[in-house]
């Protein structure tokens, strides 16, 4: 077990390591940052002040063995426009983003698991109909169009929820939430079913699929030859085996969760990182760019760790071990 | 003797997009108390759905449509889903074919060995387990108590079917159904279960249907065999006389076909042609397409006689000297 995780943890730090490269270097390619943050007007002197400062001066390869020397500190850069560390730029958004990111999973988990067990034990049921249509929605509507139509019907029409912005937090356990206030939940509830909706989709149809194939299994068969109830079996023997793949599955798309936060924060004016990222981009802050993709990156390896080490608790016949992958 | 179960007419069909599959056409038989019932045929012939019949574990698109099944006195083929499940797992018992299939990969055995008794009686956990730890050392396992702290992958095949049987026997049911139990397995462990079964059998009183395709497995096994063909029974009688002295032709087949009847040097018989479309049935004798002695006679589907002590369905029955 250990051994595992040493593994994974090198193996983690590779993919750092070639990510910062793969991302150095492209946002590099894009745009001249200087003419950003220099006045039009400002004559040949001044440009290459301002050029020195940001260390732009400096040969491609250099700026990047630098930036390395200052990542194995812990310190990505400054931001271009806000003169403050990237990170801390980064760490100060974080807890919006993730508050998004762990409502949408938590309403894709509690709408789209029971959706998908009951779609898969009454497959021909009109409302498992309904319910798998639905899902064929959600995949194919893109996540902005439905952005705006949210917010049209439930803030501008009914004017039952607020539209923009994170709303009031309170602070709970050490941590500041939205979600510990009402005003706040109002503000979550419409951005995080938003982001939710893909993942619903993917937890309805995950869900169905396992249900329908471990209902003729054979270990289903001889439970009912047993003479279970009917909740023992659906509940025990078959969820106990379907939440293999959906944890797995739904743990992964974490990542994507975050990452595609960032229309549902642009539509809804959300303050968190995704949001942060696109006004880097506008005015390009490389610095900030590149440590939000690097904080991205170390997400996906922390996530695919912890859903591993999850699925060999789910699973018996899973055991981590030091060999293969 | 007391029958346990007797089976009247029962008629199991599929109702499928591509037609009416009858895969269970007026089947009749009976097992009496502590007797060991041989349920042989060709694969397809509806040996299972006879069996998951009994213990109303028939799903949509298939339905019971006619007969009856008769449980210790009581006609359970249109019981209610809840008188069902009160019969399953305890008065009747069913065991399947595939050991590595049967249990429940996520879960371990004492799990599904405990769940099994507390589904029927209000006992509390540890009396539970340990009837379940003594069932298991009925059945031959070593360490009982290691191995239901196990999950199913921890176990060789040999060992799940020992589970399953052991789980089967909890309860001390009336009727266990063992629907090709010993087929997934090699021989000498196959030997050996056969074995404890049949022990379990006789020191419990427990009557069993032995679901097989093998006519070898059963003649050392069974006190009676039947026969199944396209889902009817063609010949059904005492084991010595179906081994012996096989009367319908099929039977006679399935005996040829065995390694161990047959002389040795002497090339391995194989019944002719192909095993039956279940859609697309002859309107006689469902063997005649593959039987060398069939006639016109056979056209009307021959009905059930007594013959020398066994019920057969066949015109021309292969008596000694007895040509058609
Ligand atoms: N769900 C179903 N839908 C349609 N036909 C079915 C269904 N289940 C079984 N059948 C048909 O019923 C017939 C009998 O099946 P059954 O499983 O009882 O055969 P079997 O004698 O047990 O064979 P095997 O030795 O292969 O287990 C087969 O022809 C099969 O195609
Ligand atoms: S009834 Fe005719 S066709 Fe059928 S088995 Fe007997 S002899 Fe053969
Ligand atoms: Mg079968």
């Amino acid at each position: 077990m250990s051994a595992f995780v040493i593994r994974r943890l090198l193996q983690a730090f590779l993919v750092m390591a070639l990510m910062s490269v793969i991302v150095f270097f492209g946002v590099n390619v894009i745009g001249d940052p200087v003419y950003m943050l220099v006045s039009p007007d400002a004559d040949q002197a001044e440009l290459e002040a301002a050029i020195a400062r940001l260390g732009l001066d400096r040969p491609i390869w250099e700026q990047y063995l630098l930036f390395l020397q200052g990542a194995l500190r812990g310190d990505l850069g400054n931001s271009f426009i806000f003169g403050e560390p990237a990170l801390k730029l980064i760490f100060h958004h974080m807890p919006a983003t993730l508050e998004l990111a762990f409502s949408a999973l938590f309403l894709s988990v509690v709408i789209g698991i029971p959706l998908g067990l009951y779609a898969g034990l009454y497959p021909d049921n009109p409302i498992s109909k309904g319910i798998m249509a639905g899902s064929i929605l959600g995949f194919s509507l893109p996540t902005f169009w439905v952005g705006l139509m949210l917010i049209m019907v439930f803030a501008v029409e009914l004017g039952w929820l607020p539209s923009t912005g994170r709303g009031d937090t309170a602070t709970f356990l050490g941590i500041e939430s939205s979600l510990f206030t009402a005003d706040g939940l109002s503000h979550l509830f419409l951005p995080a079913l938003n982001l939710a909706l893909l993942k619903i989709s993917l937890a309805v149809r995950l869900t169905r699929a396992g249900v329908r194939e471990a209902m003729g299994q054979d270990y289903v068969k001889f439970a009912r030859a047993k003479g279970l109830s009917t909740r023992r079996i659906i509940f025990v023997h078959v969820l106990k085996n379907i939440m293999i793949p959906v944890v797995t599955v739904m743990g992964l798309e974490f990542g994507s969760l975050i990452g595609f936060s960032v229309v549902t924060e642009t539509i809804f004016a959300w303050p968190g990182m995704g949001k942060l990222l696109i006004d880097a981009i506008l005015q390009l802050d490389r610095p900030v760019v590149v440590a939000y993709l690097m904080i991205i990156v170390l997400f996906f390896v922390i996530i695919n760790l912890i859903v591993d080490i999850l699925y060999s608790i789910l699973d018996p016949r899973v055991r981590l071990q030091d060999q293969g992958a | 003797m007391t029958a346990v179960l007797e089976v009247e007419g029962l008629k199991t069909h599929f109702f499928t997009r591509a037609g009416v599959v009858k895969a269970v056409d007026g089947v009749d038989f009976s097992v009496a108390k502590g007797e060991v019932m041989g349920l042989v045929g060709e694969s397809g012939s509806g040996k299972s759905i006879t069996g998951f019949s009994i213990l109303g574990l028939i799903d949509p698109p298939g339905r019971i449509v006619e007969g009856a099944i008769r449980f210790n006195g009581e006609d359970i083929a249109g019981a209610s889903e809840e008188r069902l499940k009160t019969l399953r797992g305890n008065r009747i018992a069913m065991i399947f074919q595939d050991p590595m299939m049967t249990l429940n990969p996520v879960l371990r055995i004492d799990t599904q060995m405990i769940e099994a008794i507390l589904a029927h009686e209000k006992v509390d956990k540890r009396e539970a387990w340990e009837r379940s730890r003594d069932a298991l050392g009925l059945v031959g396992i070593p360490s009982p108590e290691e191995r239901l702290q196990a999950y199913p992958h921890q176990l060789s095949g040999g060992m799940r079917q020992r589970v399953a049987i052991a789980t089967a026997f909890l309860n001390r049911p009336d009727l266990i159904i063992a629907d090709e139990p010993t087929t997934a397995l090699d021989v000498t462990i196959q030997a050996q279960i056969i074995h404890e079964a049949q022990k379990l059998t006789r020191q419990t009183g427990t009557a069993m249907i032995w679901i097989t395709h093998d006519l070898a497995v059963v003649a050392g096994l069974a006190d009676r065999i039947s026969v199944m063909y396209a889902g009817r029974i063609v010949e059904q009688g005492e084991t010595d006389l179906v081994i012996d002295h096989p009367l319908h032709p099929y039977t006679v087949g399935l005996l040829g076909s065995v390694p161990s009847a047959n002389k040795r040097g002497e090339r391995l018989y194989q019944i002719e042609g192909m095993t039956p479309n279940m859609l697309d049935l002859p309107e006689g004798c469902a063997f005649a397409p593959r039987c060398r002695w069939a006639t016109d006679a056979c056209t009307p589907p021959p009905g059930v006689q007594t013959v020398d002590g066994r019920q057969i369905r066949c015109v021309h029955p292969r008596r000694e000297g007895v040509t058609a």
